[in-house]
């Protein structure tokens, strides 16, 4: 026991009322800086009556990183953020974030223990999140109005490298655009009815588009032409698209949709035809996805959902917990097995197999140890985060919301859910316990999509109210208000690089925005 | 025997005619030129009642027309691609059908200075004073005849505060104020219960407009947050103008067609 520095420590009543007369600020920030040594900067400093902490840094799974060590009051999140790197010997200086019992700590160490009376008798537990390297701009003007559907778009999606855009719409049709010049590249005709779903495969090679009428048509990018004939098998239309992830199997081949007729099937693009038929569900099946591990996740109006395996298709659990219709799933590796081997720096690939090592390594970094969690959101209001590797009862329960949950979206670091609800507000959550952390309120009607910022920073959500709102993590508040569209706003997708933002909607003309 | 028995009787006994079959079917084809030069030449009371008559049968034989061209065969659904595309998550919903954004506010502050509006309700017949006040007689001998209470619905604000019994010369009574109304959109055809912000023009006369009275024809500005409309640029719309459609004061109630 350090009696000196428990001695100050002990003049613990004063913490208070030494505060404005400590050492400024200049003097404590540039010897914490030059020297990590600690140690050595505390007893200088013991003099000028600086209170210490004890501390223990966390990992987020909860191993300690070092010993339990003393830091002077006034350190904040970036003092913190090179204790960090030294210790774990990173060879870039990567930003980190900080959480002490579930609240950000954006503060110096000493105000934030003034205002929530922590004592510092015991180790005070920090945990560090790791953040994404590269910080993304938030958007915030309309750079392109770009009319071409001659009805409301339904869906938009971004190519998992971020070069390409289309769009599918109630014309029957399916629009390539170009970006660089934002202008409509290629239109792709075929469908006999509105065009509900489309998918980009994590390579970027295939484009595959379900309609209205249960039938799916594969078109290649770089043409616009079809690559094939039409996929029939569906009775009624198709709900949900989602491609196998490429780290299992490369180079994409196999996707799985689902339908309103109940079941969801397992296709092969170079086959042409339906490999297997997952059956089993009694009423529509309202979202499928593709997890990491290779089982496929079908969520469905008759309140379950399946967990299926891919070679034969046969049905490993049921997940029952929800009250009525299931709307939507999120997996928390989602944004990675969309992405594939692309991430931020752009660099294009030029072998499946290596596409597929690098897309094993993002996954694996991105999973870590943990299993892959699933959220899922539905008409009785409340969501569900499920571990399915683990057990088939839920892990937790997410109400909160008073009216549907239409849409769930991981974060693509995994950290935090955000979930959009007919109740014109936007809830965020956290990823591993499911704990309530932020309301987001500002549109005026129901919340139909949203989508996250590749750096996990900034959440883009579109409404029926016409306006798509940009919502700031760490603040937990309204970014940007981005206004514009005439009519209801169907679909927002956010470019992988986090340059643009894409949004269609009912009054048939894809909005591009700019930073 | 019957009376009517004797024809067949007689035809059990001799047979028909020789030509009677012949006859039979050239009556009856000449049974539709007949029908249709009565119709033509029949004239008042029994004209109309033969054309209701024609009427109806002619609506049952177009029906059971359409019936019998129904194949009977299962043919494949929705070969048809309908309007109004909406995504996969609403298509099993039923949303009501909601209203576009709104017209412009520059237009709507144009119009407004230039105070010319195109209201449902062009023309209101004019309400003349004395139907308008009630004479109220005050003072120790009732000789005083200043005082006028009002008879109509009227609007006052929620900061209201009546002046001075003493001095006030318009009494608005609290029976005849009306906080709500109950408010139509033309296009949607629903209504809303939206509370009143204010009477913007009584078209009776300005003295009414600033008495806050609500007669057929005023126009009155409401709340309209309930409905969630957004404009253009993004800002949310909370008053909008409707014009009363009904006489409140006999009805009890205010009834209200929303300006788009």
């Amino acid at each position: 026991m350090h009696k000196g520095f428990f001695g100050s420590i002990g003049e613990g009543g004063e913490p208070k009322t030494s505060f404005p007369s400590r050492t400024p600020s200049h003097l404590s920030f540039s010897s914490l800086g030059s020297a990590l040594n600690l140690q050595a900067t505390m007893e200088v400093e013991g003099q000028q009556e600086m209170n210490n902490v004890m501390c223990l840094l966390m990992d987020p799974e909860g191993t300690p990183l070092g010993a339990p060590m003393y830091l002077p009051q006034n350190a904040g999140p970036l003092q913190l953020q090179q204790i960090v790197n030294k210790l774990l010997n990173n060879e870039e200086k990567l930003p980190y974030s900080f959480y002490i019992s579930d609240q950000e700590l954006v503060v110096q160490l000493g105000s934030y223990l003034e205002k929530n009376k922590v004592s510092v008798e015991k180790a005070l537990r920090i945990v560090y999140q790791p953040q994404a390297v590269f910080r993304i701009r938030p958007v915030n003007r309309c750079s392109a109005t770009i009319a071409g559907h001659a009805e409301a778009v339904l869906s938009v999606a971004f190519s998992p490298d971020g070069r390409q855009l289309a769009s599918g719409s109630g014309d029957t049709t399916v629009r390539l655009w170009d970006l660089n010049t934002q202008t409509p590249l290629y239109t792709c005709t075929g469908h006999k009815n509105w065009v509900l779903c489309i998918a980009w495969s994590p390579d970027g090679k295939h484009l595959v588009s379900g309609s209205k009428a249960g039938e799916l048509l594969c078109w290649d990018p770089q043409t616009g032409k079809p690559s094939g004939k039409q996929l029939i098998g569906h009775k009624k239309w198709i709900t949900g698209i989602s491609w196998e992830p490429i780290h299992l199997n490369a180079p994409c081949r196999r996707f799985v949709s689902s339908s309103k007729d109940g079941d969801a099937r397992i296709w092969d693009v170079s086959l042409r035809k339906c490999v297997i038929c997952l059956s089993g569900h009694t009423l529509a099946v309202t979202c499928v996805k593709w997890g990491g591990d290779g089982m496929i996740y079908t969520s469905s109006q008759d309140c379950t959902i399946k967990v299926w395996e891919t070679s034969q298709g046969k049905l490993i659990r049921e997940l029952k917990g929800h009250g009525h219709w299931v709307n939507s799933l999120a997996l928390s590796t989602e944004y990675v097995l969309r992405t594939g081997a692309f991430d931020h720096i752009g660099k294009q690939y030029s072998s499946p197999e290596e596409m597929k090592q690098v897309a094993l390594e993002r996954y694996n970094k991105m999973r870590g140890n943990a299993p892959e969690r699933l959220v899922s959101g539905s008409d009785d209001f409340t969501m569900i985060l499920w571990e399915p590797a683990v057990s088939k009862h839920p892990k937790a329960r997410l109400t909160g919301h008073q009216q549907l949950v239409n849409h769930v979206y991981f974060s693509p670091d995994g950290q935090w859910v955000a979930s959009a609800s007919f109740d014109k507000s936007v809830k965020l959550w956290n990823g591993t316990t499911g704990k309530f952390v932020a309301a987001f309120r500002g549109h005026v009607g129901p919340v139909y999509q949203i989508s996250w910022s590749a750096d996990s920073r900034l959440l883009l959500s579109g409404s029926k109210d016409s306006t798509l709102k940009v919502w700031d993590i760490r603040t937990h508040k309204l970014k940007q208000d981005l206004p514009g569209h005439a009519d209801e706003v169907f679909a927002v997708d956010w470019s992988p690089d986090g340059e643009k933002v894409a949004s269609g909607g009912r009054d048939r003309v894809l909005k591009l925005w700019m930073g | 025997m019957p009376q009517g028995d004797y024809i067949e009787l007689h035809r059990k006994r001799h047979g028909y005619r020789h030509d009677h079959f012949e006859r039979k079917r050239k009556k009856e084809a000449r049974e539709v030129h007949k029908r249709s030069a009565f119709a033509q030449k029949a004239l008042g009371i029994k004209g109309k009642m033969f054309a209701k008559k024609r009427y109806a049968e002619k609506a049952l034989m177009k029906k059971t027309l359409a019936m019998h061209e129904e194949s009977s065969t299962r043919r494949k659904v929705d070969d048809e691609v309908h309007e109004g595309a909406v995504p996969a998550y609403l298509l099993d919903r039923e949303t009501t059908t909601r209203a576009k954004v709104l017209s412009n506010t520059i237009k709507q502050k144009r119009k407004e200075k230039a105070g010319k509006w195109e209201v449902p309700l062009p023309k209101v017949r004019p309400v003349a004073e004395d139907e308008m006040f009630r004479v109220i007689r005050s003072g120790k001998r009732k000789t005083k005849q200043w005082k006028r209470m009002v008879t109509k619905a009227t609007f006052v604000g929620p900061g209201f505060t009546r002046k001075p019994p003493k001095y006030e010369r318009f009494i608005r009574p609290t029976g005849l104020r009306f906080t709500k109304a109950h408010v139509t959109h033309p296009e949607l055809k629903c209504t809303f219960n939206l509370e009143i912000i204010g009477v913007k023009k009584n078209p009776n006369g300005q003295m009414y407009t600033s008495l806050g009275v609500m007669t057929k024809g005023t126009i009155i500005e409401v709340n309209v947050s309930e409905l969630g409309l957004v404009t253009p640029a993004g800002k949310v719309v909370w008053g909008k103008y409707a014009q009363v459609t009904n006489n409140p004061e006999n009805d009890g109630c205010i009834n209200a067609v929303l300006l788009v």
